[in-house]
């Protein structure tokens, strides 16, 4: 535990240092790139209450990612063209403002998340990951054959929103916003996994008849953790597709899904910073192995098959050893 | 008219079922005797279509394109269960998802290694290209109608399969209970390198047939698959009849629904709205009905009781 | 006398052609325990379920409290009262032994959403845990991985867990299952303890401990109960002794 503990702060300081290193060099694609791993940190933290603390495969966060994603797009283009988003029974208008869109990606994604939930929850197991991978699909084919935002072409906003008292257009300074972010959703899972709530849920996955037999009900726990998570999930979408001042169906699709979980497994299931590890290891990939060969992916399969097959704590897994949390 | 267009509308989404179930029965099968979720079976399905795109533009022939297709898909299939599935079966669905998911990162970027970005077309053969004339004057392509024939044909084969011969018994024995066939002396791994093949034989014929209807790419397997996960959600995870109910229940859904709810919507919105929406509607159907199965029957039309 | 704190009432359940419960009926008196002994196969497991809510019967009802739990889940005759264990170790074997304690201690509390506070600084939650543990004999294992415990210290667990719920009534599925002679003794203490608290009925193998604990006995053949008495009234039963003892010994 000690150790992962500094490990868990040697990676967080870590991602804080590169990007400050890069903004004193005048590096602001590396302060981009580490941008993208505490956004994509952020959507595994939001995945990892749901697969590491509460057992459930989620093939199909992308759908959170995604409308935490339009959420931004579309709010944003209401804002820049001038017209609101809908005049009856009253006016709703776009914005620009990063909190209020924050707060927007939040509530919608958790909306999806308990209808989603609440349908998948019924299943378990092989079934619960088809159903989300399904539901995951829908939003995409409906984001696709939807006009009016942009269909299969996406959105783009021409200037990236806006927070209170910075400059968000300054890379670091973004970046900042997102750091701090995702280390609020860190506390808050590392506080969730402790409290009684993350008590039960963690039993839930293990013994769903004991949950039961003490009188708490694994569905409303496993339901309330889905919720949350696609909450979270939804949040890094929001950022996401203002570090790219773009969304698109994209976001949505299945492979969302799976890279998710890859930085999840990549980093080690159930650890609170697995999500940062293993997006810090994917973008690290993808930056270095893309650059050497187009086919990159290749060696990101075959690393992951080897990391599932022979390394299953992932890579803090290997750096701390056995852990007590999550087996 | 619009009769005619029903029923072309039905034969289409019939076609689409058919290749459905195909890929789905390939994969509730895996799941029915190995307890494996195995999301690689779309690559199977490219495997087959790009073996009969480049077979068929090396010889000629759509005969010898298909056994290609047939071949190099069961030879993939037995070569990843070797190498990489066998390692799986006890381990819980979430390793099953990401070592598969791997594989699907490797399949692909492995053909878009050998064969470039670039589509490549598989040409219907001659025999089949024209359309034929069906009893009421519908005229219809010869080639959609051959592969609903070959899908029953197949559909067919497989129930007499499971239901008749050795290897069919020793698969049922093997969903009720692995440590009894083990006792019954029947070689286990050999039994599931056999039915891995055999679906992913399955797989690159569905992938060979529909390649000649639309394009050959990297990434085709892929939607199929996630529509296959439907149809076996819908029919039962393990069974082979519900894989062909579903199969045909999502096929005809899909086609008819792209038709119907444009139709319906312009009844009570203008012409465009009804459209767009329609179309976006329409798009999420399957899903809906995937939805409304599960609350009715949570374990699916044909599934064991969970 | 005393109303009964669990009861069932005639109930059914068949399986196919098979009736693992056959028209039961039986009663668990305030500080009594009640054990009901049987073959393999008898039909306890499913008697239990259908007690515990896992399992509906096909028909009969159930009672606690005098109230009618029949359609009520598993959950919910938690919360009415029932504390039960199972036969085999239902236990998040990740966690500690005192987070299993504190898991019965939440959902006697009646919910456990609370996200910020630390389970384990509540003490309130904390205290009622580790009184469960001490009355167990597990105090000493409180921080160690429910994984590492030996079985017998499993069964144990299972009651601690079920302690906390501060039950009506306890319903046990063999809690001397595989445990050695010195864990069966330190276990039949420990029961002969608690019907004070809440009467038990106690499914059991281990007849030494039956006969040491049980106000009275119910045998369950087939489905059907073919008797119930005190522990001599049973011992002196033709049909028990034919369908039953007799074969043992």
């Amino acid at each position: 535990m000690k150790r992962e503990t500094l490990i868990n702060a040697a990676l967080l300081l870590g991602l804080l240092l590169v990007p400050l290193w890069a903004y004193v060099t005048d590096e602001p694609f590396t302060i981009t790139l580490a941008t993208k791993v505490a956004i994509l940190a952020l959507a595994g933290v939001g995945l990892n209450i749901a697969l590491g603390l509460g057992g459930l495969v989620s093939l199909g966060h992308a759908a959170f990612f995604g409308i935490g994603g339009y959420a931004m797009g579309i709010l944003a283009s209401h804002a820049q063209s001038y017209t609101p988003l809908m005049e009856s029974p009253f006016l709703i208008e776009g914005t620009k403002s990063m909190p209020v869109i924050w707060v927007t990606a939040i509530l919608a994604s958790a909306l999806a998340a308990l209808v989603i939930g609440t349908l998948s929850l019924r299943t378990s197991g092989v079934y619960f990951i088809m159903i989300t991978l399904a539901f995951g699909q829908m939003l995409f084919f409906f984001a696709i054959s939807w006009p009016a935002y942009g269909g299969e072409d996406g959105l783009s906003i021409y200037v990236r929103n806006g927070f209170p008292g910075m400059n968000t257009l300054d890379p670091i300074q973004f970046f900042a916003l997102c750091f701090a972010l995702l280390l609020a959703a860190l506390w808050f899972s590392h506080r969730l996994a402790n409290a009684p709530f993350g008590l039960a849920l963690n039993a839930a996955r293990q013994s769903p008849a004991r949950v039961e037999t003490v009188g708490l009900s694994p569905f409303h726990l496993r339901l309330i953790a889905f919720i949350i998570s696609g909450a979270i999930t939804g949040l890094a979408g929001a950022l996401f597709a203002d570090l790219n001042r773009f969304v698109s169906p994209n976001m949505l699709s299945w492979q969302t899904s799976g890279e998710i979980m890859i930085f999840i497994i990549l980093g080690g299931v159930g650890r609170l910073c697995g999500p940062v590890a293993g997006a810090a290891l994917f973008i690290a990939l993808e930056h270095f192995l893309g650059g050497l060969s187009e086919f990159w992916h290749i060696w990101l399969g075959l690393l992951l098959l080897l990391v599932v097959l022979f390394a299953r704590g992932g890579l803090i897994g290997v750096l701390a050893g056995r852990q007590v949390a999550h087996d | 008219m619009t009769f005619i267009l029903l029923i072309e509308q039905v034969l289409n989404g019939l076609q689409f079922g058919v290749m459905l179930f195909l890929m789905a029965a390939g994969l509730t099968l895996v799941f029915g005797v190995m307890g494996l979720i195995n999301l690689a079976h779309g690559s199977l399905y490219m495997v087959g279509a790009f073996a009969a795109a480049a077979v068929a533009g090396a010889t000629g022939s759509f005969l010898l394109a298909l056994a290609a297709a047939l071949a190099a898909a069961a030879a993939a299939g037995a070569l990843m269960e070797l190498l990489v599935i066998r390692r799986l079966y006890n381990r819980d669905h979430l390793d099953q998802v990401l070592a598969t998911f791997a594989l699907i990162l490797i399949f692909s970027e492995g053909t878009r290694w050998l064969f470039g970005s670039f589509p490549l077309y598989l040409d219907i053969p001659d025999a089949l290209s024209g359309p034929v004339t069906l009893p009421g004057g519908i005229a219809y392509p010869a080639y959609r109608l051959a592969i609903i024939a070959i899908g029953l044909v197949i559909a067919a084969g497989l129930f007499w399969l499971i239901a008749r011969t050795r290897l069919g018994i020793r698969i049922r024995a093997g969903e009720s209970d692995r440590e009894m066939i083990a006792a019954l002396g029947v070689d286990i791994s050999k039994l599931y390198t056999i039915v891995f093949a055999l679906g992913a034989a399955l797989a690159g014929l569905a992938g060979a047939l529909v390649g000649a209807i639309q394009s050959v790419q990297v990434g085709m397997g892929e939607p199929v698959l996630i529509l296959a996960f439907v149809v076996i959600v819908i029919g039962g995870i393990g069974s082979i009849k519900g894989a062909l109910i579903g199969a045909i229940l999502v096929g005809l859904t899909d086609t008819l629904g792209g038709i119907a709810l444009p139709a319906v919507l312009r009844l009570v919105t203008d012409n465009a709205t009804a459209t767009s929406t329609g179309a976006a509607l329409s798009s999420m159907l399957i899903y809906i009905l995937m939805a409304g199965v599960l609350i009715w029957r949570p374990q699916g039309l044909f599934g064991a009781q969970a | 006398m005393t109303d009964p704190v669990l009861a069932t009432h005639n109930i059914s359940k068949q399986f196919g052609a098979l009736k693992a419960s056959d028209d039961i009926s039986l009663t668990l008196r305030p500080g009594e325990i009640h054990a009901i002994i049987g073959p393999n196969g008898a039909g306890k497991s499913t008697l239990i379920a259908q007690i515990c809510g896992t399992l509906a019967p096909d028909s009969g009802r159930v009672e606690l409290m005098g109230r009618d739990v029949t359609a009520l889940t598993t959950r919910a005759r938690a919360q009415a009262g029932l504390g039960r264990t199972f036969q085999i170790s239902a236990l998040a074997m990740e966690d500690t032994v005192l987070q299993n304690a504190l898991l019965g201690a939440l959902g006697a509390r009646g919910g456990a959403f609370a996200m910020f506070r630390r389970a384990l600084s509540d003490t309130n939650l904390r205290d009622v845990a580790m009184m469960a543990l001490e009355r167990v004999g597990l105090a000493d294992e409180a921080s160690m991985r429910t994984s590492d415990l030996s079985h017998g210290q499993r069964r144990q667990l299972e009651v601690a867990i079920a302690l906390t719920l501060n039950p009506k009534a306890f319903v046990m599925d063999e809690p001397m299952a595989g445990m050695g002679a010195e864990g069966s003794a330190k276990m039949t203490g420990l029961l002969d303890e608690l019907r004070k608290e809440a009467p038990i009925l106690l499914v059991e193998h281990d007849m030494d401990a039956v006969f040491a604990l049980a106000d009275r006995l119910s045998v369950l053949v087939y489905g059907r109960i073919i008797a119930t008495g005190s522990v001599s009234e049973i011992r002196a039963n033709k049909d028990v002794q034919q369908a039953y003892l007799g074969e043992d010994a």
